[in-house]
C-alpha cells in the first residue's frame, strides 16, 4: 500500500522546526547576510536555544543523545532548516557528521558525543585542489612510520573548518593493484586543531551562503598515532559510504525548504501586487510561472521522499539519492529565479531574501557530487545492467 | 495533584481566513489547523506546574472532530502525560458550543478527579470566552479568568489577572478554573524527542454519547461576512489640520 501522508510525529517535526526557524534564526539573517559573518555570541546564544528544543544533533540516534528520527523524518526537518540562512542553521542548529558514528568508544567520548553536547563542532576533509569529483586522485598521503602515521598535502574548500575543534580528514595511504589498473587506497583520520604540522588558514570568498566559510587545511609531517584513525586503514571509502550514504539527501532536503519559502513569497506577491489595474497574478505570463514553480517543487519533493522512504526500507539505490538531489537544487535553481522575475527588481533587492536564495542556489549543484556526476550515476546504474 | 487542560484545535492564526460562499462560518477545508494558542499557554502552565512539582499529572482532553487527535499529540509531545479525545462532531464546520463542551468538561472532571482545570481564556475561531466560567459554575468550583500569574499555595490559588486598566489579584479556593490569558507564559517548543516519545503516551478515544452529553447546537449563526477592506488614508497639510480632524471628524480628543 503506497501512503504518502504525514505521520503525527513528522507533522510535529515540522511544526516545531519551522517555528523555532522562524523565531529564533530569521531574525539574525539580515546581520549575516550584510556582514558575511556570524559572531560567537549569537551562534552560543541560538545554540542553547536549540539544545533545549532537542533540535540540535537531532539527526543522532536516540542512545548517543540525538532525536532518534527515521531518514524520512531527518529530512522533513531539514527542509525547515534549509529554509534559514546556512551558517545559522549548520552551526547553530548542528548535525555533528554521522561519520562520527563508526569511531571507536574512546573516540565516541572524544569526538561524537561532545560534538552532540554542542561543545565541539567537526569538519569534513576530503577535497584537494586537484581533486575535486575524482576523490580517489587525491594527493595527500599518510605514511606510516613505526606505530605513528605522518600527514603530508592540503585539502581546501572545507566547510566551518575555522571553528571546527578538529577534522576528519581522507588521506592516500597505498595503492593496490586491480584488473583496471592501479587504485589508491585511502585512510581516514581524526586531527585535532592545534596538532603541529597542521594548519588552517582562510579559504576563499564565496558567493553562496553567506557566513558559512569553507578554509584551506594543509599537513606539513602531521604525525598522529594509530588511535586517530577512523574505521580501518587503507578502508576510508568504505566508512564514507556507509556513514555518508545519505548527506545528498540532505542537501537535497534543505534545497526544497529555500525554494518552498521563494514560492511563497512570489505567490504572496502575485496576489498582491497590481500593475495595469490589476493583480499581477492574472497575467498568464506571472501565473504559469507559479503553476511550474508549484508543480517542479512537488515533483523533487516526491523524489526526496521517496528515496528517504527507501533508505530506511533498505531499497534504495545509488540513482534514487542521485535523481534527489539532482532534481530539488535544479528545480531550487528555476524557482529560485523565477521568483526573482515576478518580483522585478524588488527580487534583486536584499530587503526581501529572495536574491540570497538565488545566489545560494548556485553551489548547490556543485557539492555533494556535481549535476555532472549525479547524471553519471544515474546513467551507470542504467547502462551496467545492459552491461554496459 | 492531578490537572486538567483542554485543548481546542482552531484555524492557524497565520492562515488568511476567508468566509464560505453562502456565508454559514468560515471555510476551513484544507486549511492548517493548529492548537489554540492560549491552550497552548494552560499547556505550558500545567507543565511549569509539574516541573516545579505542584502536580503529578497532566491530562489533556481535545472536544470535536477525530482530528483533534493531532492536537491532543502536540500536548503530549509538549509534555502532558494522557490524552482524553471526545468525538463530538464529523464535519470540522461544526462548532461545539460552550456549554456542550462545559458539560463534557464537567462528565471528564468527575471521572478523572483533577484539583484544578486550566483553560485558554477563549478560543481564536470563535472567541466565545466561556467555557472555562461555565465550567466553573457546573462545577460549583471557584474561577480565576484571565491569568497572567499563577500561583498555588495549599489550599488556595494566588491568581494576577488582566483586567481593564490594569491588574488584580485574587486568592480563590481550590479546586479551581483556571483561564489562561496571554502574557501567563511564553509556551515552549515540543522538543524533537519528546515528539517521538508522545506516540507512546496514552490516547483515550471517547464520543460525546459515551458521557451522555448532548451537543446539538443551540445558537443560529445568522451571518458571517468578511471585516470592510480598509479605506485609503489622506495626507493633511499641517499638524493644525491633523489636530482639528482627530477633534471634529474622528471625535477621538
Ligand atoms: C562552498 C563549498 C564548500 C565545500 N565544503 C567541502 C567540505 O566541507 N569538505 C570537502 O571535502 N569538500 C567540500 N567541498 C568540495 C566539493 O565537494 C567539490 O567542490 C565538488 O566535489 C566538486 O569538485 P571540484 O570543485 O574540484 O570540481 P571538479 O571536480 O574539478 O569539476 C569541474 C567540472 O568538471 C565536471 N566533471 C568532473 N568529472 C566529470 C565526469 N566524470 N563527467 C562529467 N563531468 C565531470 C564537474 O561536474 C564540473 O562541472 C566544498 C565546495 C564548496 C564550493
Ligand atoms: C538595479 C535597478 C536600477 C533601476 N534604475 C532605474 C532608474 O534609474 N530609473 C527608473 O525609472 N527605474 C529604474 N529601475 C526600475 C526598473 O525599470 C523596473 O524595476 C522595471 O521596469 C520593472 O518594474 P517593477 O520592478 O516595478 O516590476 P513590476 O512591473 O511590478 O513587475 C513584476 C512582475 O510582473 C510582471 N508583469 C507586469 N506587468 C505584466 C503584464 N502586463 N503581463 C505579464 N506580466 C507582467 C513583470 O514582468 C514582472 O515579472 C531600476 C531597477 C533596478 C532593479
Amino acid at each position: 500500500m503506497m501512503h504518502f501522508g504525514m505521520t503525527d510525529e513528522q507533522r510535529m517535526i515540522v511544526d516545531t522546526t519551522r517555528a523555532f526557524v522562524e523565531a529564533e534564526l530569521y531574525p539574525h539573517e539580515a546581520l549575516v547576510e550584510r556582514t558575511g559573518h556570524l559572531p560567537m555570541e549569537i551562534i552560543r546564544e541560538v545554540q542553547a536555544k536549540a539544545i533545549a528544543a532537542g533540535l540540535y544533533a537531532a539527526n543522532m540516534p536516540e542512545d548517543v543523545g540525538g532525536a532518534g528520527l527515521d531518514t524520512l523524518s531527518w529530512l522533513l526537518y531539514e527542509r525547515e532548516l534549509g529554509r534559514a540562512n546556512y551558517a545559522l542553521h549548520w552551526t547553530c542548529v548542528a548535525r555533528p557528521s554521522n561519520i562520527l558514528l563508526a569511531g571507536t568508544p574512546e573516540q565516541r567520548e572524544k569526538y561524537l558525543y561532545p560534538c552532540i553536547r554542542g561543545e565541539k563542532w567537526d569538519c569534513l576533509a576530503m577535497t584537494e585542489p586537484g581533486a575535486g569529483s575524482d576523490l580517489r586522485g587525491m594527493k595527500a598521503s599518510a605514511r606510516r612510520e613505526g606505530d605513528d602515521w605522518v600527514l603530508n598535502g592540503t585539502k581546501h574548500f572545507i566547510s566551518h573548518a575555522d571553528i571546527a575543534d578538529f577534522a576528519i580528514v581522507f588521506m592516500a595511504s597505498g595503492e593496490e593493484v586491480t584488473p583496471r589498473g592501479p587504485k589508491r587506497l585511502i585512510t581516514a583520520f581524526f586531527v585535532d586543531k592545534g596538532t603541529p604540522g597542521f594548519t588552517v588558514r582562510d579559504g576563499y570568498r564565496n558567493v553562496s551562503h553567506r557566513g558559512y566559510t569553507n578554509a584551506i587545511l594543509e599537513f606539513d609531517n602531521c604525525r598522529l598515532p594509530a588511535s586517530h584513525i577512523l574505521g580501518e586503514v587503507h578502508k576510508g571509502f568504505e566508512v564514507a559510504n556507509t556513514w555518508l550514504g545519505a548527506t545528498r539527501l540532505q542537501v537535497a532536503a534543505t534545497s526544497l525548504g529555500r525554494a518552498d519559502r521563494a514560492l511563497g513569497h512570489s505567490v504572496q506577491y502575485a496576489a498582491e501586487r497590481e500593475q495595469f489595474g490589476q493583480k499581477i497574478g492574472k497575467f498568464q505570463g506571472i501565473s504559469f510561472k507559479l503553476a511550474d514553480m508549484a508543480m517542479e517543487l512537488k515533483a523533487a519533493e516526491l523524489l526526496t521522499w521517496d528515496a528517504a522512504w527507501r533508505f530506511d526500507d533498505g531499497s534504495v539505490t545509488e540513482a534514487d539519492m542521485s535523481m534527489a538531489k539532482l532534481k530539488a537544487t535544479e528545480v531550487l535553481a528555476m524557482i529560485a529565479d523565477e521568483a526573482i522575475q515576478i518580483h522585478g527588481g524588488m527580487g534583486l533587492m536584499d530587503d526581501l531574501p529572495l536574491e540570497r536564495i538565488w545566489r545560494d542556489a548556485r553551489v548547490e549543484r556543485i557539492w555533494e557530487g556535481t549535476s555532472e556526476i549525479q547524471r553519471h550515476i544515474i546513467s551507470r546504474q542504467l547502462l551496467r545492467a545492459h552491461g554496459a | 495533584m492531578k490537572v486538567l487542560v483542554p485543548v481546542k484545535r482552531v484555524i492557524d492564526y497565520n492562515v488568511k481566513v476567508r468566509v464560505k460562499a453562502d456565508g454559514s462560518g468560515v471555510d476551513l477545508a484544507n486549511v492548517k489547523m493548529s492548537m489554540n494558542p492560549f491552550d497552548e499557554i494552560a499547556v505550558e502552565q500545567a507543565i511549569r506546574l509539574k516541573e516545579a512539582g505542584t502536580v503529578d499529572e497532566i491530562v489533556v482532553v481535545s472536544i470535536g472532530v477525530k482530528q483533534a487527535q493531532e492536537t491532543l499529540r502536540t500536548a503530549l509531545a509538549m509534555g502532558a502525560d494522557r490524552a482524553i479525545l471526545i468525538v463530538a462532531a464529523e464535519d470540522v464546520h461544526n462548532d461545539i458550543e460552550p456549554l456542550a463542551v462545559a458539560n463534557l468538561l464537567k462528565a471528564v472532571v468527575d471521572e478523572e478527579g483533577p484539583g484544578l482545570v486550566i483553560c485558554g481564556k477563549q478560543a481564536i475561531d470563535n472567541d466565545m470566552n466561556a467555557t472555562g466560567q461555565m465550567l466553573s459554575a457546573l462545577l460549583g468550583w471557584s474561577q480565576a479568568t484571565f491569568a497572567s500569574e499563577v500561583a498555588i499555595e495549599g489550599n488556595h490559588a494566588v491568581v494576577t489577572r488582566e483586567v481593564d486598566g490594569g491588574l488584580q489579584t485574587i486568592k480563590v479556593a481550590m479546586p479551581t478554573v483556571i483561564t489562561a490569558d496571554l502574557r501567563l507564559n511564553e509556551p515552549r517548543y515540543a522538543s524533537l524527542p519528546n515528539i517521538m516519545k508522545a506516540k507512546k503516551k496514552p490516547l483515550d478515544e471517547k464520543t460525546a454519547a459515551d458521557y451522555g452529553v448532548d451537543v446539538t447546537p443551540r445558537l443560529t449563526v445568522v451571518k458571517t461576512t468578511e471585516p470592510a477592506g480598509r479605506k485609503a488614508g489622506i495626507k493633511v497639510g499641517s499638524v493644525d489640520e491633523l489636530i482639528a480632524k482627530l477633534k471634529d471628524e474622528a471625535g477621538v480628543i
